[in-house]
């Protein structure tokens, strides 16, 4: 009898281990955050980035407006290539853009803008990256859609046509 | 008395370093059981990108704020989600995971004994 269950046990841990080894194959194995949100806007209380004000979110994120916040820095090539879907998108004014400046210094950035056209509504600058940290960003250039308070979506990397024809058809 | 004050304002100042060297030692801790999200096999602790020097810095501010370990860990993980700790949490899809070590043990034990008393 006892010849006849320890092999039983071992097939039945080779087969366990087959199976769980087999489905993790089919796992993909990089990580993907989630983009579709419902969360809460972070408060936050940064300097503006033109004079040295103070803004507060909650006086710049009202209810039933969208909000395209965008974390973008001079030093970073990935928003360059962004810019020009963040000037298309400024000419819809059912959005207003809001950029978080991360972690730049106010020549660099303000020549960015003059070069290449400042697509933003408001700005505020994220001199340590605190901020954004409580957005739950990963870094620039990343962006959030806002509507009542809530992050709907976010986009991680430079935006393109398609996030754009996305921001279009969700604003609608 | 004057020795008496001098002696005060001594142990005062050790003890503030004390509590920052504290502090410094929870903010290591925090930060090596923290996935640095956009470096590869890093811990937050050991990568000097834009994301964990914040990251670092957010810890710092945290803990000067009176939050807890606990407390800074569940905020990081309603942030950025479960991924960002290095300790899988005792869940629906992990319980196997946490479990699976001590079956084994315990089967193992009972085939010791098994042996054992086979053998008397």
């Amino acid at each position: 009898m006892k010849s006849k269950f320890i092999p039983l046990i071992l097939i039945l841990i080779f087969l366990i281990t087959f199976v769980i080894f087999f489905k993790g194959l089919k796992n993909s194995n990089i990580y993907t955050p989630d983009t579709n949100l419902k969360k809460e806007v972070p408060s936050f209380e940064l300097k503006s980035f033109e004079n040295d004000s103070i803004v507060i979110s909650e006086k710049i994120f009202k209810d039933n407006d969208y909000y395209f916040m965008n974390i973008w820095a001079s030093w970073c090539i990935p928003c360059k290539e962004e810019h020009g879907f963040l000037m298309k998108l400024k000419k819809d004014d059912r959005i207003k853009l809001i950029g978080f400046n991360y972690k730049d210094n106010l020549k660099n950035a303000s020549s960015f803008l003059k070069d290449l056209g400042n697509p933003y509504d408001i700005i505020v600058s994220d001199k340590d990256g605190t901020a954004s940290i409580e957005w739950g960003a990963y870094g620039v250039p990343e962006s959030f859609l806002v509507y009542q308070n809530k992050i709907i979506k976010r986009f991680i990397g430079p935006i393109n046509n398609e996030d754009l024809l996305e921001i279009q058809k969700i604003i609608r | 008395m004057k020795f008496i004050h001098i002696f005060l304002i001594v142990a005062t100042i050790l003890n503030f370093n004390f509590l920052k060297a504290d502090e410094i030692k929870t903010e290591n801790k925090i930060a090596k059981n923290l996935r640095c999200l956009i470096c590869q096999g890093q811990s937050v602790y050991d990568s000097d990108s834009e994301f964990a020097i914040s990251l670092k810095l957010v810890i710092k501010n945290k803990i000067q704020e009176g939050l807890s370990e606990e407390q800074i860990y569940s905020f990081l993980k309603m942030k950025y989600g479960e991924w960002i700790l290095y300790d899988p949490v005792f869940n629906r899809n992990t319980y196997f995971l946490w479990l699976l070590p001590i079956l084994i043990f315990l089967a193992g034990g009972a085939i010791i004994i098994k042996k054992f008393y086979n053998k008397k």
